[in-house]
């Protein structure tokens, strides 16, 4: 448990808010990325970089991580805090999400003395870039049966195979690898190892995937006899596994051990109601319609569910039915709520509803069409809804395979 | 401030422990064979359960000590009514609690306790409260004229076992409540309803004629106070129950699912079945999110907007959620599901009394438009 006092905790808050209220950059122009994965121009990765750098050498990221790493050792609450100031200002996020809440802390808790001062400090600064090699062309949702062949090799081990939706594959240094080092073993999850692999090596081909937005953000990343030095084996090989489960906890910010940051911006149901504000339906305002009122609150009492639901998951004895039925929906009703708001906004826009990112008449740029397109990155990237609705069926309501 | 609003939802350890034994009552005393043996009986609820209710002093929960209650508020009593609805356990206990309910709010100054004693005691009341079929209309069509009611109400809940009734009648153009004792009521203007529901018991009741005494009588602007909020507390409890009803309702699904094989499998490894009853947990799920959210927001004052915007949430959830629960418990039965004998069929003949009851989901959600989008 924290030891920090509220009064700490308030005197802090108010410091990273007068900081993000200076410092927050003014609209660049161009349409920021709204989460880590839909970064693909140059441009947007300089900007971001940029900003994240801003935000570590103001010290508002990576608080919990030692100091001889580039964080400042203090209590993590203090970095939860800066992530909520971050939140509340709607600043643009920490692009280096793979480093900050996947790699990161799993070098610090896992890694050598070697591996953390070679790799931490970059992760913060934003100057090295993480990506992540978990799913396969052919394995999309079944990360275990990943095929990607680790061969040792000497003091080295070859790499030879493909990982897909690697975000910023195309910029970034490293990458946490899952690879099959044992096709032999009998538990196909024995025969994987996790890897922190270097990405600018021969036979490494990252080719960016155009994506339904018309942008890019992922490559498909080819391993073609990559050698890379055996010392890049984290743990032991066939502990892949594990090591992989190990990262997806880091998830739940900064005290799990994360450096903290914003990972994407939450677009709030009132963004979309506050945009609608002057759009008409028969002459009259759209959030007069009786029709459209009522789609609204719909949406809102989705959205307001999942708040709940939230909060009830902490109270024991409201959840003896199913005990885990709330945590483990948690990702289906929140990125399929999400994708069905973004939705709502297109539909809410009139004749403007049918125009694009690049329309000088597009509402707010086009902002929302863009992110219903992206929201499914969300419903499919890991493990699509449908898989999802399987393993709440399985697992919670213990319907047969 | 965010349409999300208010967020609150907290239990407390008398609420958790009111849980434990309402649950393990109910689904001792209310096991599926009672549940079918009073479907066609006159009653619909066994006086000796109903007896052990009134002893462990459910009908006077959430009235204060000074009347013979148990002081506890309504949100005390939310977890007894979704453990009622779990075991599909009807009887007086929601229109005695909303009876009272609605006199206590209505009570200014010295007021005639009879009724509300009674109450607290055990003695069976209800509301007379709608004139048509229309949940949202605005006027009261039964009068009161010179002491005397004229008007007919529709769907008394549980009319025939109440000894008191409160008349939502209107005077002067004002409302004004009626308190009726049921030896006034005489069996000729009593039409017994056949409810879809057949766990419940109605009457459509013809008032006209009936002469109520001036001390029995509930006037001036808390009348109207009290009808808004007894109309929250109404949903509210209904979606408790609802959500009660929907979770076993999925329960019984499931259990088919896993036992039924069909082209030699399990009819349950499906995903056709599997995904909606997903859905259906998840709408479970929420619906005991926003119930409970709603009870943290009650207190013994009359109801405030967040309040008001978490019940009639908590009722178009519910009731959405218990229509879906139902409706494809009988289709994922296959041909057993057609018959009066599976249980089914109860969850989806309940659901459609409980989706009207106290305004359906449309007619919350249009409430719930003007209350978050109009301000």
């Amino acid at each position: 448990m924290s030891q920090v006092s509220e009064k700490e905790k308030a005197a802090f808050r108010q410091q990273v808010a007068a900081w993000m209220q200076a410092n927050k950059p003014a609209d660049p122009g161009f349409l920021l990325p709204q989460s880590f994965m839909e970064v693909g121009s140059e441009q947007q990765l300089d900007f971001l970089r940029e900003w994240q750098h801003k935000v570590w050498s103001a010290g508002y990221l990576g608080m919990a991580w030692p100091r001889e790493y580039g964080g400042q050792g203090v209590d993590p609450v203090f970095q939860s805090i800066a992530d909520q100031e971050m939140r509340g200002h709607a600043v643009p996020i920490c692009f280096n999400v793979i480093g900050l809440g996947w790699a990161g802390p799993l070098i610090n808790d896992m890694g050598t003395e070697a591996e953390k001062a070679r790799y931490l400090k970059g992760i913060l600064s934003g100057e090295d870039i993480w990506c992540q090699g978990f799913s396969e062309p052919d394995h999309g949702s079944d990360l275990g049966n990943a095929q990607l062949r680790a061969r040792r090799d000497g003091d080295e081990y070859v790499l030879n195979g493909t990982k897909i939706w690697t975000t910023m594959g195309n910029f970034a240094k490293y990458m946490i690898l899952l690879a099959r080092t044992n096709p032999e073993a009998e538990r196909k999850y024995d025969g994987l190892s996790f890897f922190l692999a270097p990405m600018q090596v021969a036979g490494v081909d990252p080719r960016p995937i155009r994506k339904l937005t018309g942008e890019y953000g992922f490559t498909e990343t080819f391993f073609t006899d990559a050698r890379i030095p055996a010392s890049c084996l984290m743990g032991e090989e066939g502990q892949g596994w594990k090591i992989a489960m190990q990262t997806l906890q880091y998830e739940r910010g900064a005290e799990a051990g994360a450096a903290g940051g914003l990972a994407f911006v939450r677009i709030a149901i009132d963004d979309m109601i506050a945009g609608l504000a002057d759009v008409e339906r028969d002459g009259a305002p759209a959030l007069q319609d009786p029709a459209i009122r009522d789609q609204l609150v719909q949406m809102i009492m989705e959205e307001k569910a999942v708040v709940l639901g939230d909060r009830r998951a902490g109270i024991g004895p409201l959840t003896t039915d199913y005990p885990f039925s709330l945590p483990l929906s948690n990702k289906l009703r929140f990125t399929e709520s999400t994708r069905r708001m973004r939705q709502l906004a297109i539909n809410l826009q009139g004749a403007e509803g049918g125009l694009y990112v690049g329309d000088e008449g597009a509402r707010e740029g086009g902002f929302w069409q863009r992110a219903y397109l992206n929201s499914f990155s969300a419903t499919i990237g890991g493990g699509t809804s449908q898989v999802q609705a399987n393993i709440i069926a399985e697992h919670i309501l213990g319907l047969p395979k | 401030m965010s349409v999300i609003g208010n967020t609150a939802l907290r239990f407390s350890e008398d609420q958790a422990m009111i849980m434990d034994v309402a649950r393990a009552f109910c689904a001792d005393r209310s096991p599926m064979a009672s549940v079918r043996a009073l479907l066609e009986s006159d009653a619909g609820f066994d006086p000796a359960v109903w007896q052990e209710m009134v002893d462990m002093g459910w009908p006077g929960m959430t009235l204060p000590e000074a009347l013979g209650g148990a002081g506890l508020g309504v949100a005390a009593a939310v977890p007894v009514f979704e453990a009622m609805g779990r075991s599909l356990l009807g009887g007086p206990l929601m229109a005695s609690l909303l009876a009272g309910q609605l006199l206590l709010r209505a009570q200014t100054g010295d007021a005639d306790d009879n009724a509300l004693l009674a109450i607290a005691a055990g003695v069976p009341a209800t509301i007379a409260l709608l004139d048509s079929a229309d949940w949202g209309a605005e006027r009261i069509r039964c009068e009161l004229q010179d002491g005397v009611l004229r008007g007919v109400k529709q769907q008394v809940m549980e009319a025939a076992a109440a000894e008191w009734f409160v008349v939502v009648a209107q005077e002067h153009n004002a409302p004004v409540l009626a308190v009726v004792p049921a030896t006034a009521v005489a069996r000729a203007v009593r039409r017994d309803h056949v409810l879809i529901d057949a766990t419940r018991r109605a009457q459509s009741i013809d008032f006209t004629g009936i002469q109520v005494s001036e001390e029995a009588v509930l006037r001036g602007p808390a009348v109207t106070s009290a009808l808004h909020d007894v109309r929250l507390l109404g949903a509210l409890l209904l979606a408790a129950e609802a959500g009660g009803s929907a979770a076993s309702c999925l329960d019984t699904t499931v259990d088919y699912l896993k036992t039924r094989k069909q082209f030699g499998k399990l009819i349950g490894s499906y995903q056709a079945l599997k995904h909606p009853c997903v859905d259906i947990l998840m709408a479970v799920d929420s619906t005991r999110s926003f119930v409970y959210h709603a009870a943290t927001l009650l207190g013994e004052d009359a109801l405030d907007t967040d309040a008001e915007i978490a019940c009639r949430m908590a009722k178009a959830q519910a009731t959405e959620t218990l229509k879906y629960a139902g409706d494809r418990a009988v289709q994922f039965h296959g041909g057993m599901g057609f018959t009066w004998e599976c249980d089914a069929q109860l969850y989806l003949r309940r659901a459609q009394w409980v989706q009207q009851a106290f305004g359906d989901a449309p007619h919350h959600r249009k409430r719930l438009a003007h209350l978050l989008l109009d301000r």
